[in-house]
């Protein structure tokens, strides 16, 4: 099997989108779920989320942030070379329904996959508002896509460059309308504020745990994660589980058991010591 | 045990003549190596041994084989120099001799009833059977005559011992194979459990390639239950489906602090070390973190596995196990090696808690002493806590190799299909055959973690029910008449 790469798109520094030769997969991708991919033979299994799918042109894309060595070396892909290996569709599809009134939050690389969620929504018949969250200005991508999916769109920078400082304007936001449901993807400590700002006004929300993973088909248990005091696995349980009942410190603390190793393999691929951003 | 390394005797008595002893790695020098342990018989070894096999006319050792191979018969090729007839003798009953010959439990089974062994030691078949299946891999082997194809169209799940053992036999009938793997390797325990020390990839990968070669169409990266389901494949057009996904889904001990860093399911640390080669890391781009004081929570292979790893990872590794030494459900062998490469056990306790440092890393457990109960009817003893006898251990890496139960993937994707709901096993009858028509299972899946050869004569047995049920179903498209 050849998973030519028909397309490289790049998104921002360092964001990139592939879009995948992958017919059988293509056929059967939904929103929310992900793939494993090894770039090269001998490789890391890398979980990546979904983002598009074409069951006729039997593509699939995902969108990868370059954080370590296997991602780094993913970006070196041209358009028209071969992955070693892409296995999925992995995980339960997103819900989707007609909730009324989504709003849908996207952070970093994340945004990619949520507007492929944001459109099913809409198409199912839904209101949806975006939020697209980024470091800064020059981190933005997606916005006109975001607009063509979305009935509302706003922007939030970390540092204020572009659009709301901050992810806490929400909280006036979630004060002035009313919504029914809640979908956030993005680096976990986000997911964790978005959670926390929608449980007072008891809005469902839907978060993506991005543990650890390795198989991603609940042979290791790597990526067990706490959600309503029990145990249960990424892969296989999720990705997507309720943000008001999911333990994100746990999370937070397992995603970074193998940092020091990380860094190391990192610092020896490339001479830059490695890229500090997108550390969550 | 002295230095050089003197093979494990049998403790009883010898009536006479020896067994030839196979060269192995001294444990000072394998212990610092993933290389194999056990080096094997070279031409000399291998015919002296076979020397010492009485060629019974009633042969008891076969009878303890669970595939049935014809031991003395490829002992007398051994003797006679015709290794490739040897070879193919073992290859009419066993797809995979160079995998059998080194990890089945010879000891319970075909040696178990040799004759030889009531006085002194048994015929060592399981390192004759590795001989004739090294030498054809140095060799060259040949590849069996298929029958005329059926137009029949087969899906096997799971390239474990029992799917490739399914697969292959189904393909040498006629039938168009093809063979669904999740995994981007095949090979099932095989290749993600058994060390590299105990059983080369290269030599899975040799296995595979036979299969392959055999016309088995091998797909990798494909979850059945995701990519497609069981009713999926019948609708795709398969006539028949054998289901051989394994028991690979962790069990965990319950207690509280389980999801501290440092903190590995046996699959989880098994899966890094063997399948993405972590003990090569840097070199190989998934890493393994060990400390230095290893606990090891359980006492079967996979918890000795776990521990002979860690130690030549350079980790200090104590075994806990709840029961006593008697009671291990390990190999004996397996015990003796890893308690000569430095293992240290410490029976009859069981974990309370563990305890981690503010990075969330594992720092230390509780564990509590236990007794073995009056043994009940069947003679078995249960363990329980003493009460107030709890203890603490400083540890910075544990490993829980408690057991494994099947991935529910399959069962949860596929209505109707009966399990047992609290092993979460498919029930099957003698030949494999579920409540659901034209879907097979056996192996793991079908009994829980058990061993390579039942999984392998579960393949053969479904194999043959499949074929009579395929031969039996009109031409295809024809679902009139009933299967099973
Ligand atoms: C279900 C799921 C979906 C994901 N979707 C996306 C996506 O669409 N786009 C994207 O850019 N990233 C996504 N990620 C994260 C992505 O898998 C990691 O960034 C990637 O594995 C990092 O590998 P690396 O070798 O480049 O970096 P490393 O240097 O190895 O790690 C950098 C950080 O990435 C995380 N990480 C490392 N290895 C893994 C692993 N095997 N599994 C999960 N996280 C890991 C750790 O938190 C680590 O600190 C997803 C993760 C999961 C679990
Ligand atoms: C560490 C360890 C050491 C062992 N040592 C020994 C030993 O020395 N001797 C011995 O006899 N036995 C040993 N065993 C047990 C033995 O390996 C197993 O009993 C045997 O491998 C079972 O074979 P199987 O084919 O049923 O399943 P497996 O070997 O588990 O293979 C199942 C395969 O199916 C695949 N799969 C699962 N779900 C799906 C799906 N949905 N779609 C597609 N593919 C799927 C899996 O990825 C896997 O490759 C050991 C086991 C372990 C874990
Ligand atoms: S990634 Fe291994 S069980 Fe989920």
């Amino acid at each position: 099997m050849m998973y030519r790469i028909v397309a490289k798109k790049p998104l921002a520094h360092k964001e990139t989108l592939f879009e995948v030769e992958a017919p059988e997969i293509a056929a059967k991708a939904r929103p929310g779920q992900f793939l494993i991919v090894i770039p090269k033979e001998g490789g890391e299994r890398v979980p990546l989320t979904i983002c598009d799918y074409d069951a006729r042109k039997g593509t699939v894309s995902f969108a990868f942030h370059e954080v370590g060595k296997s991602t780094k070396e993913m970006g070196t892909f041209e358009e028209g070379e071969c992955l070693s290996n892409v296995t999925g569709p992995l995980g339960n599809p997103s819900e989707i329904k007609n909730f009324g009134r989504v709003l849908c939050v996207g952070g970093s690389i994340m945004i990619a996959p949520l507007l492929l969620q944001a459109k099913a929504l809409k198409d199912a018949g839904n209101h949806v508002t975006t939020v697209l969250g980024c470091r800064s200005k020059e981190f933005l991508f997606m916005e006109d896509e975001a607009k063509a999916r979305s009935d509302v769109v706003y922007v939030a920078s970390d540092d204020g460059t572009v659009g709301e400082k901050g992810i806490a304007f929400l909280n006036e936001l979630l004060r002035k309308e009313r919504f029914d449901h809640c979908v956030v993807m993005g680096p976990v400590v986000m997911m964790k504020t978005v959670s926390e700002i929608t449980k007072p006004f008891e809005i469902p929300t839907i978060v993506t745990l991005t543990p650890i993973m390795i198989d991603g088909m609940g042979m290791c248990g790597v990526c067990r994660v706490t959600v309503g005091g029990k145990m249960l696995f990424g892969c296989v349980d999720g990705p997507e589980f309720d943000g008001h009942q999911t333990n994100f410190d746990e999370l937070i603390k397992r995603q970074r058991t193998m940092l020091p190793e990380e860094r190391l393999s990192s610092i020896l691929y490339g001479a830059d010591g490695g890229c500090k951003c997108g550390r969550q | 045990m002295e230095g050089n390394e003197p093979e494990m005797k049998n403790p009883r008595a010898k009536g006479g003549d020896e067994d030839v002893e196979m060269p192995r790695q001294t444990p000072k020098e394998r212990v610092k190596n993933f290389s194999e342990v056990a080096l094997g018989y070279d031409e000399e070894m291998a015919i002296r041994e076979a020397k010492r096999c009485l060629q019974c006319k009633n042969p008891q050792c076969r009878k303890g084989c669970p595939v049935d191979v014809p031991i003395p018969e490829f002992i007398d090729c051994i003797l006679k120099g015709k290794y490739d007839e040897g070879i193919a003798v073992i290859k009419t009953k066993n797809s995979l001799p160079a995998v059998c010959g080194r990890v089945c439990p010879q000891e319970n089974q075909c040696q178990m009833r040799c004759v030889k062994g009531k006085k002194g030691d048994p015929v060592n078949i399981g390192r004759l059977e590795r001989f004739l299946a090294d030498w054809e891999r140095e060799h060259g082997g040949k590849i069996p005559e298929k029958a005329p194809p059926t137009g029949r169209k087969v899906a096997v799940i799971g390239a474990g011992p029992a799917g490739l053992t399914a697969a292959s036999d189904l393909v040498r009938l006629g039938h168009e194979v093809t063979l669904f793997e999740a995994l981007h390797v095949g090979g099932g325990v095989l290749s993600y459990g058994i060390p590299e020390f105990r059983l080369p990839k290269k030599i899975v990968q040799n296995e595979i390639g036979y299969v392959q070669k055999l016309g088995v169409d091998l797909r990798l990266g494909n979850l059945i239950g995701r990519i497609h389901t069981i009713p999926e494949l019948l609708e795709q057009g398969y006539d028949a489906i054998f289901i051989g996904s394994g028991a690979g889904l962790p069990q965990w001990t319950g207690c509280p602090g389980e999801n501290l860093g440092g903190i590995y399911s046996a699959n989880e640390f098994l899966i890094r070390v063997n399948l993405m080669k972590a003990y090569n890391f840097p070199e190989q781009d998934t890493p393994i973190r060990i400390g230095k004081h290893v606990v090891v929570i359980g006492g079967g292979n996979v918890a000795m596995d776990c521990a002979r790893i860690s130690m030549r990872l350079g980790a200090k590794v104590c075994l806990n196990y709840r029961r006593s030494r008697n009671e291990l459900p390990a190999r004996r062998e397996e015990i003796e090696n890893a308690e000569e490469e430095g293992l240290m056990c410490n029976f009859l306790n069981a974990p309370v808690e563990f305890f981690g440092d503010d990075k969330g890393w594992v720092r230390s457990m509780k564990c509590a002493n236990m007794e073995l109960t009056e043994p009940d009817a069947t003679g078995r003893q249960a363990c329980k806590v003493i009460p107030d006898s709890e203890f603490d251990m400083d540890t910075d890496t544990v490993i829980v190799a408690i057991g494994q139960t099947p991935n529910p993937i399959i069962q949860r994707t596929t209505e109707g299909l009966v399990t047992d709901p609290r092993r979460g096993i498919i029930i099957v009858d003698p030949e494999g055959r579920t409540n659901l028509k034209g879907v097979f299972a056996g192996g793991d899946v079908a009994t829980g973690a058990a061993t390579v050869i039942s999984a392998m004569g579960a393949g053969k047995r479904a194999a043959k029910a499949m074929h009579e049920y395929l031969m039996d179903e009109g031409p295809r498209g024809d679902s009139s008449s009933n299967g099973n």
